[in-house]
């Protein structure tokens, strides 16, 4: 296989992992004022997510810090002609992460409700605006032979790339409530779990829709058979994980939403490829995975880094889950 | 304002702002594991609510340093898109690597440290304060290895088909002469900053109440003017060793850093002068004689090239243009580092033979250097940034890449100033509460430990059956 190839895969996995991990996080943060009532089942809310939101996280530097390596033209490209939406995601990462931190430094109802706010609004802007971004990327955007963007912020939000970001936040919604209802014990699990099916059935509508309206705006893309493919597992994947929910088996039913959230991202850089950033302006102009890629050279490099640290860090996050497993609930909240 | 200058002061100011709350997680991190230590091994209980409250402090901190960190990985792309396309080949690896191999460590084990208290063995949770540490070594590594190409490229090949720098070898790029004396440079800077703060915070609480927790703040005050001391030595050292690679390899930003316009033999460094800011009339000055010929080539008679010698030479080799970076700025930031950050150390031996006699802690001077000795290390930091990125202007790639050539073309000003505005304005909100935090705990004192809870199957573990059906509250929790 070609290196850039390889890294193009790469790429794709570790949004794979950031949507998956970040994906529960963000709806954990949405549903915040919808499945706690009183500060103590908010505070189990946030302790569900709590020793695990900043390495989840980390998924995303890497993915950026992964396309500055290996296609510095793609990083370029999307960050400088995106700066705007970028700028709104940073401001809502900043807010809600010190919330997390600073909430409970001080005993005052009106200090925790401003962090709570901090956390609604920032764990829903970037649900959305990830999906938006997204839908952008597969869409294509004005780009010129000089690989510079040149739209403007609101050609951004065209209804296609909209409905994008309306599929990420639903689905990150439900996966984050099953998440809770996962991890927690009493009212909070119950709620979750109502909220899942409810907000389930929203995100599997979008879905289908985005999907189907995906095929249609690629349709000389290379790879739309393997598209298909990966589009109908991962709405299964969904349509499984609701069941389960419905069943009330939340292990099955996380991993189906899981699974769908990973093989939506696989989809879309399916059908995405060869190309990383398609332009609108002509089709000579788009960035591919060798016109926006790094030399041999570097891409050799970073593979052997790549392979030798990557199992160890998912040991290591796979242990950090391990240890944190338990449910928690209301008895468990520290006065 | 113009795009480019807009761009430039906001990486000034967010990069600026990143590097407060860098230098205390460096070294706070491992002081902290350092107390964890002591009370591993003694079991003294002053230990453990020692390291319970400075773990508070770096926490606090810690998060603003995630935050500011996450803007710093993505302006590159947003605001400097025609520099990454130059140099991404080369720069962007060091990034990924620092993501892949540091970011994972330091943010996985640090939220194992902090949760992890009752659901650890305890020799467990001592690893994992000591791994989290080792995790930003790491990271400083990576990111100055990246910083030392834009000082001293190496390690590549200007392509003029692609019209970018390329890597040709990874091993120079990371063994760069400059990142060897940076490295070392930065992390001692770390350490005296980090022990500034502990030292400061103890010695603030002694005095406002020597007879509570006055056996743990002294051991804080000792452990953290001791730190402040060897960090200042190792500082000095390898301070000396980066002005000759800097002579070396940026001999403009030497002759700049001492305003000397002239080439000289057996130059002397003045410590302070009066004059024009820009150093080209001087009416007095305090000056060691052949100090500056012995920082910049290690011999008291070396010849120390001067402005107006290599702008000639420069505009010789890279054609006509300004090649001079901003003389008042980098002499003056260059002397404060230096003045500032050894005030600390004074502060510190001044402590420490205040400690040593068992004399109190009293008075309005001990108040004063309480309260600044934090600072000093923190400011001196942002001075020797600011002097060694200002000092290579106008390059961004020393030699390679004007800074003019790399801002984004695409970004118009009212986007950079909008986004600038942005980020001040929520930077500066965040300052206001993070502040009063660290006050808030300062204050508050040591923290009472809670009562040992009851492990009954004597692992240290709790119960760990994953069932819920135990009902214990957890030992931390936001
Ligand atoms: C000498 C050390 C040093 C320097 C020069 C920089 N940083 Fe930094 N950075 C750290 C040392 C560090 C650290 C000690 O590892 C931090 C500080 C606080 C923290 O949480 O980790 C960190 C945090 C941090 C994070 C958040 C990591 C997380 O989520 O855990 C990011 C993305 C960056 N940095 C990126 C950068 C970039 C792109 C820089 C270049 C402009 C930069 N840092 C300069
Ligand atoms: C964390 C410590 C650092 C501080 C405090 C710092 C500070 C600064 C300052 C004040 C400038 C403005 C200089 C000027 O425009 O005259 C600057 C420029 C720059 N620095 Fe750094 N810097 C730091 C680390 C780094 C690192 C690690 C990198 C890269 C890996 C870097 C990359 C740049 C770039 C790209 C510029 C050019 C933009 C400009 O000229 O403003 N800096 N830095
Ligand atoms: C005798 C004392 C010192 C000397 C001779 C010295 C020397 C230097 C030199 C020559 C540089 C510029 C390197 C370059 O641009 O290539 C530098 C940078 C720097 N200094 Fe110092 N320094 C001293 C003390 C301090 C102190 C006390 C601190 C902070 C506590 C400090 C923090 C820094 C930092 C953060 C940088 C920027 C990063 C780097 O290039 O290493 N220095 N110092």
């Amino acid at each position: 296989m070609e290196l850039t190839t390889l890294w193009f895969i790469l790429i794709a996995v570790l949004w794979m992992g950031y949507f998956v991990l970040e994906g529960f996080d963000f709806g954990v943060g949405v549903l915040l004022p919808v499945v706690a009532r009183d500060d103590r089942e908010r505070r189990v809310v946030i302790n569900t997510i709590g020793p695990l939101w900043d390495g989840n996280e980390v998924w995303l530097l890497v993915a950026g810090g992964a396309t500055f390596a290996a296609f510095p033209e793609w990083y370029a490209t999307l960050f400088s002609g995106f700066y705007l939406a970028l700028f709104l995601i940073l401001v809502s990462l900043i807010i809600r992460n010190v919330a997390f931190e600073y909430r409970g430094k001080r005993d005052s109802d009106n200090w925790r409700a401003w962090w709570d706010r901090a956390i609604i609004v920032g764990s829903f802007l970037p649900a959305l605006l990830w999906g938006v971004a997204f839908g952008n990327i597969v869409r294509g955007v004005k780009i010129d032979a000089d690989k510079e963007f040149v739209g403007s912020f609101f050609d951004l939000l065209n209804p296609y790339a909209l409905l994008g970001g309306l599929v990420t936040l639903s689905l990150f919604v439900t996966h984050g409530a099953v998440f809770l209802s996962l991890k927690t014990l009493g009212d909070v699990r119950e709620r979750a779990r109502a909220m899942a099916l409810k907000v389930g059935l929203v995100a599997a509508a979008l879905a289908v829709g985005f999907l189907v309206w995906t095929f249609a705006e690629r349709d000389g893309a290379e790879h739309r058979g393997w598209f298909v493919v990966l589009a109908g597992l991962a709405a299964a994947g969904l349509v499984g994980g609701l069941a389960a929910a419905w069943k009330g088996h939340e292990g099955w039913a996380f991993v189906g939403t899981a699974t769908a959230l990973a093989l939506a991202v696989a989809a879309l850089f399916t059908v995405l490829f060869p190309e990383v950033m398609p332009s609108t302006l002509s089709p000579d102009y788009s960035l591919t995975t060798t016109s926006a890629s790094s030399t041999h050279n570097t891409l050799t490099v970073m593979t052997w880094v790549a392979v030798i640290f990557t199992p160890l860090v998912l040991l290591y996050q796979g242990w950090s889950f391990y240890v944190f497993r338990k449910r928690i609930g209301v008895q468990h909240i520290p006065a | 304002m113009d795009s480019l200058n807009l761009a430039r002061w906001q990486f000034g100011i967010t990069t600026v702002y990143h590097f407060f709350f860098v230098p205390i997680t460096i070294g706070l991190g491992f002081l902290v594991a350092g107390l964890q230590t002591a009370w591993y091994r003694t079991g003294k209980e002053h230990y453990l609510r020692l390291t319970k409250f400075y773990g508070k402090l770096f926490l606090i901190n810690f998060a603003m340093g995630v935050v500011t960190g996450i803007v710093q990985e993505f302006q590159f792309g947003m605001n400097w898109s025609d520099y990454s396309r130059f140099v991404g080949d080369i720069f962007g690896a060091p990034l990924a690597i620092e993501g892949l191999l540091a970011f994972f460590l330091e943010s996985t084990f640090l939220g194992l440290w902090i949760f992890g208290w009752d659901r650890l063995p305890k020799k467990v949770h001592l690893a994992t304060i000591w791994t989290a540490a080792s995790g930003t070594l790491l990271s400083a590594y990576f990111i100055l290895a990246a910083n030392s190409f834009m000082q001293n490229p190496v390690g590549y090949e200007y392509n003029p088909a692609t019209g970018r720098a390329e890597l040709t070898d990874f091993w120079a790029m990371l063994t760069n002469k400059v990142v060897l004396v940076t490295f070392p440079h930065t992390i001692a800077a770390a350490f005296l900053t980090a022990g500034g703060l502990m030292l400061g915070v103890a010695m603030w609480n002694l005095r406002r109440n020597p007879s509570k927790d006055g056996e743990g703040f002294r051991a804080a005050a000792q452990l953290g003017a001791w730190v402040v001391v060897a960090a200042a030595v190792v500082v000095a050292l390898t301070g000396d060793q980066q002005a000759k690679v800097m002579t070396e390899v940026q001999p403009m930003k030497m002759a700049a850093a001492e305003a000397q316009y002239d080439t000289k033999d057996s130059a002397s460094f003045s410590i302070f002068s009066v004059g024009t800011p820009d150093g080209k009339e001087e009416t007095f000055a305090i000056r060691v004689p052949g100090l500056l010929s012995f920082l910049a080539t290690g011999s008291f008679d070396g010849t120390v090239e001067g402005i107006n010698d290599l702008q000639t030479a420069y505009e010789a080799k890279y054609g006509p243009g300004d090649y001079t970076p901003n003389v008042a700025v980098t002499y003056w930031t260059f002397r404060f580092m230096i003045g500032i950050g050894m005030l600390a150390a004074v502060v510190a031996l001044f402590a420490l033979w205040r400690l040593r006699k068992h004399r109190q802690m009293r008075g309005r001077l001990v108040w004063w250097m309480a309260v600044t000795v934090p600072l000093m290390g923190l400011f001196a930091n942002s001075l020797g940034w600011i002097f060694t990125e200002m000092g290579r202007q106008p390059w961004i790639v020393f030699g390679l890449m004007p800074t003019s050539a790399g801002v984004s073309p695409n970004v118009s000003a009212g986007e950079v100033l909008t986004t600038m505005i942005g980020f001040t304005l929520v930077y500066g909100l965040l300052a206001v509460v993070e502040v009063k935090l660290l006050l808030k705990t300062i204050r508050g004192g040591l923290p009472e430990l809670p009562a040992e809870p009851t492990d009954s199957d004597g692992d240290g573990t709790g119960d760990g059956d994953g069932t819920g059906s135990d009902d214990r509250p957890l030992a931390f929790a936001y």
